[in-house]
């Protein structure tokens, strides 16, 4: 709380942009759309090629760590507001064990997707499905706490 | 001569940049540069363990129709890349943990030196 | 004090230096770890998974499989610890700037 962090968190200073420079704000606008592209491949191909939820999560973070690099944190509000990320990180981890409560529920072990309740499909396919399931929450969960550890670290 | 180079310079290299991560923890004095040698020692292991997962003539550990899954020889070991693949996230995270707990002492007393931080919690 | 701190972090190298290279060199397709048993007898993991990854879960790639099925305790308290990060972060940075 000295004077100096008090000044670089101003109402005044959160509106800038860190940098004024042009190119630097159209690079990054243009970039980042394409690694979250890039994030969502990697991640939903993770079955087929190397890639999965980690990777994917940390991808999808690099683009909204971008965005909040070069535009400043309030101005990158919209993509991915503050307040969300600890919320969504709860979300995340609370799928992955959702989805072995789930299975407990309907008679397996915790966390054994053969007992997942879709009937109309072989047990090796109910596995590639619960894999998926789990997938999505780990995506949410690192890449939500990726921007809220930025976010925190800056302190604005 | 050759062949043991071939053979175990990937982990003498690890060994030496593992104790340069031991050297920036034990001997620097600045806190942030103690962080950063924990995460030189974290990356350190994480390339041990994909170093020993190597195989000689191997692919990756994605399922190739033409060699199939009767000759393992034709895979990469996956239980140390999925190991690993967790371990970094963690690394990642518990960096994360350590600049905050840094920027809480400079918050609290004004330094990162070792020696004067000492100083002046008394 | 520095003498002796580099002292022991030279020790500390050849200590590393020698028990590195008693290990099997780096590729070798005859190491014990690579195998389908290892020397006590009991069957390997690595080799397992490689060959029944596809077979009970229709997916090719293996690290997904270990990772989400095979140790999936493991990766869910992976992903707790993460979040158990965020949180920590959260109460370091934020707490003690509510009271000035």
């Amino acid at each position: 709380m000295s004077t100096s962090n008090k000044e670089l968190c101003s109402k005044e200073t959160a509106m800038m942009a860190p940098t004024e420079s042009p190119i630097i704000h159209l690079a990054s606008r243009g970039i980042s759309p394409v690694i979250l592209l890039i994030g969502l491949y990697v991640f939903f191909h993770g079955h087929y090629s190397p890639g999965g939820g980690f990777q994917g999560g940390v991808l999808l973070a690099a683009a909204i760590l971008l965005l909040r690099l070069s535009l400043g944190t309030s101005l990158s509000q919209p993509i991915m507001p503050s307040w969300i990320t600890l919320r969504l990180s709860a979300l995340g981890a609370l799928i992955f064990a959702g989805i072995g409560l789930v299975s407990i529920l309907f008679g397996g072990n915790y966390l054994d997707y053969h007992y997942l309740p879709i009937p109309w499909l072989d047990p090796a396919y109910l596995r590639y499905y619960g894999i998926l399931l789990v997938e999505v929450g780990v995506t949410i969960t690192v890449m939500t706490t990726l921007v809220a550890i930025y976010d925190d670290l800056l302190g604005c | 001569m050759l062949e043991f180079i071939q053979g175990y310079y990937a982990y003498i290299f690890l060994a030496t940049a593992f104790t340069i991560g031991l050297y920036g923890m034990m001997v620097k004095q600045n806190l942030m540069k103690k962080v950063l040698g924990m995460s030189i020692v974290a990356a350190t292991t994480i390339m041990f363990w994909i170093v020993g997962a190597y195989k000689e003539g191997a692919g990756v550990t994605v399922l190739d129709p033409r060699y199939g899954v009767e000759n393992p020889e034709m895979y990469l070991n996956p239980l140390p890349h999925t190991l690993m693949l967790t371990a970094i996230v963690v690394a990642v995270v518990t960096l994360g943990v350590a600049l905050a707990l840094l920027i809480g002492i400079y918050r609290e007393y004004k330094t990162l030196d070792e020696p004067t931080l000492l100083e002046r919690m008394k | 004090m520095k003498t002796l701190q580099y002292f022991l972090l030279l020790a500390f190298l050849g200590v590393l230096i020698v028990a590195v290279t008693n290990l099997p060199p780096r590729g070798d397709v005859t190491s014990p770890v690579h195998q389908h048993v290892n020397p006590a007898g009991t069957p390997v993991a690595g080799t397992y998974f490689i060959q029944h990854a596809y077979k009970d879960t229709k997916t090719p790639n293996m690290v997904t499989v270990i990772l989400a099925d095979y140790r999936a305790f493991d990766t869910l308290g992976e992903v707790i610890v993460v979040f158990a990060g965020g949180i920590a972060c959260f109460f370091i940075l934020n707490v003690g700037r509510r009271k000035p």
